[in-house]
């Protein structure tokens, strides 16, 4: 902890929190970036300093980084303080950030941006790496995905030895990343978006699936037996002894009990009881606006954040049956300017509802939905969007851009 | 009533970007008119059907285009449609595969010689919106697509390039796509035919062996609206 910083690591981290502070108080944001810019400039290893002696675990992956890291430190919190980056800042700005501000806490939980996962190994010496699943994401600006897989498992080969490896075992890119690790703990998280691993990631070969199970053709990549999994029946996660950990989440899915079975799984590493760790993800009923609930003029919005085609057919499996839908599509740079992949995602499910489409893209969304043979009207912006539903429940699914735009009209929703 | 058999190829390999839409649109812009379709999803460990209508093969990485290649060259059926006058539609790593050669893993591959082109490495990835003027042969007007890959491709003479670049890279940055016969390359994906409907329409022409002016026209108010706004992007951006 930062007990032992050095003056030049406490002045970097004096100014961090006042760059920090001054940007939230100009209405910038939460001021994790520009903070984490500062102090890194005057003290270049503050991020290493900051993290020496605590107790990190890092998650990564395309979908449910920011969620699993929320449960995660939830669960954690049962035996200490946590620092986390819980504004999704996940760059090595936004750890620094996270760090500096939480100089007590014994133990981080840092949700990693897939491209960073290198850089935070060496940077942060972690006890735990969780590692969620690997998606087409941002086709136009990130690497193709068969190729981050390789960097990853090269980068866990050279700095991973000291670290215990959790792992999805449903996905054949996490896997074949992960398996160059001596310790590995599986988890049976689930893969919704299997397009981008019909072949083998370590020779090329057709994968065989049979249900949950799938194995390389050629080579013997296979699904390795599973530690933690969550359960058939009923909201609950089984543990590596079999045991039951009920689950009342109010965060909907089985996706998020899947990332509740990574969060039980990385807790337990830590030493904390799952059985005490569980309720603790019940309190969990928001994760940085992404399943908020809002109420506008009689109706009811939940807001769902989905950015790539994995996350809208996720999002898709959550909502409730009935209720009016509304999809907001951006193309800024971070969302990625190429919108192909809505093509890949499956809008059928969606006919006989009543569904709106808004967002800078809207146009885009249409043609989509028109191939689909699903009903839609268009309209310009949320707003108009709540005007054009009765008063009720309404499901909201957007891209990472549409969404802060939608979260913005709700005061910055958390 | 005859059924309109539209292969899609090797999904497994070569689908990167939105691929599965150029399928989806043909079939819906079909049976708008009433032609019944079966989608026909090919696996790179399937033979590919002689007796299909329409063929489409896609987008993808260098090795799973590589390996694309070999299958093809050894299962030649893709050939034997092409020499047969079925239309085929071939986006990015697979337009490339139809050349005489292309380059993947750092080398050069034989390609299906279908298409008279062979493509290299270009000097920069090209990303970003592609608009250019179709050849006027084809009566398809402008064409809009997203472009997204690292190589360049160079036309013989046994091809017509498919438009002349007004925004983007394409083949070169002066040509983008080609043509000869019944079959069609194009860096566009976006997919391309959600973006293009009349390039859509002119492939199922082809495929029923209409004239493109006989399809009963449809409602195409959101298609257009599409292309007018990536148009008007493109201005405001120049």
């Amino acid at each position: 902890m930062s007990a032992n910083l050095t003056p030049r690591a406490k002045f970097a981290t004096t100014l961090l929190r006042t760059a920090a502070a001054l940007s939230r108080a100009t209405g910038r944001g939460d001021g994790s970036v520009i903070g984490g810019r500062v102090g890194l400039i005057v003290e270049p290893r503050l991020l290493e300093l900051l993290a020496e002696g605590r107790h990190v675990v890092l998650i990564s992956g395309t979908n449910g980084k920011t969620t699993t890291t929320r449960f995660t430190t939830a669960a954690i919190e049962a035996i200490g303080k946590v620092a986390t980056n819980s504004f999704g800042a996940n760059m090595p700005t936004g750890h620094t950030t996270a760090l500096a501000k939480a100089p007590k806490a014994e133990y981080a939980a840092l949700e990693c941006d897939e491209h960073y996962l290198g850089q935070l190994l060496d940077a942060a010496s972690p006890k735990v790496v969780a590692l969620l699943n690997l998606s087409r994401d941002q086709l136009d600006r990130a690497m193709e995905v068969t190729a981050l897989a390789a960097k990853w498992r090269q980068t866990l080969q050279t700095s991973a030895g000291q670290s215990t490896i959790v792992a999805n075992a449903d996905d054949p890119l996490i896997v074949w990343a992960a398996s160059v690790c001596q310790r590995v703990v599986w988890v049976a998280a689930g893969q919704s978006w299997t397009a981008d691993s019909a072949i083998c990631p370590n020779c090329g070969a057709h994968l065989d699936r049979f249900g949950e199970f799938w194995r390389c053709t050629n080579c013997g990549l296979n699904r390795p037996s599973p530690q933690w999994s969550v359960a058939q029946e009923g909201e609950a996660v089984v543990g590596p002894d079999g045991r039951r950990y009920e689950l009342n989440l109010q965060l909907p899915g089985r996706v998020n009990r899947a990332n509740a079975a990574t969060a039980l799984a990385i807790a337990s590493l830590f030493g904390v009881d799952p059985g005490q760790a569980a309720p603790r993800l019940s309190e969990v009923a928001s994760v940085a606006g992404r399943y908020a609930k809002v109420e506008r003029e009689g109706r009811q919005l939940r807001l769902l954040l989905a950015k790539n085609p994995a996350g809208w057919l996720e999002s898709f499996d959550m909502i409730e049956p009935n209720p009016p839908v509304v999809l907001s599509l951006n193309a800024r740079e971070v969302d990625g300017f190429d919108t192909s992949w809505i093509y890949d995602v499956d809008f059928t499910s969606l006919a006989g509802r009543k569904v709106v489409v808004t967002g800078d893209r809207r146009t885009d969304l249409a043609v989509r939905l028109e191939v689909d043979g699903v009903d839609f009207i268009v309209v310009d912006d949320i707003r108009a969007a709540i005007a054009a539903v009765p008063p009720g429940p309404v499901e909201v699914v957007a891209n990472y851009t549409a969404f802060q735009d939608i979260r913005a009209e709700f005061n910055r929703v958390n | 009533m005859s059924t309109l058999r539209i292969v899609w190829l090797y999904p497994d390999l070569l689908s990167t970007y939105g691929d599965r839409g150029n399928l989806l649109v043909l079939a819906h812009r079909a049976r708008a008119r009433g032609i019944d379709v079966e989608p026909m999803q090919v696996r790179s460990d399937q033979r590919v059907p002689h007796t299909a209508d329409m063929y489409l093969i896609g987008g993808g990485e260098d090795g799973p285009q590589a390996v694309a290649a070999d299958r093809l060259l050894q299962d030649g059926a893709l050939n034997r449609a092409a020499e047969a006058g079925k239309p085929i539609l071939a986006i990015c790593a697979g337009y490339q595969l139809l050349g005489s050669s292309f380059y993947a893993n750092g080398r050069a591959y034989e390609g299906l010689n279908i298409l008279d082109l062979r493509s290299d490495r270009g000097p920069s990835r090209a990303v970003g919106e592609i608009a250019g003027d179709a050849a006027p042969q084809l009566g398809i007007g402008k064409i809009t697509g997203f472009e997204n890959h690292g190589g360049r491709t160079h036309l013989g003479e046994a091809v017509q390039p498919l438009a002349r670049v007004t925004a983007g890279i394409g083949n070169d940055g002066a040509t983008e796509g080609a043509w000869a016969g019944h079959v069609i390359g194009t860096y566009m994906h976006g997919p391309g035919l959600a973006r293009n409907p009349r390039l859509a329409d002119l492939l199922l022409a082809w495929a029923i062996g209409a004239d493109p002016s006989h399809l009963p026209p449809i409602d195409d108010t959101w298609p257009e609206r599409l292309r007018t706004e990536r148009f008007q992007a493109l201005s405001t951006a120049q």
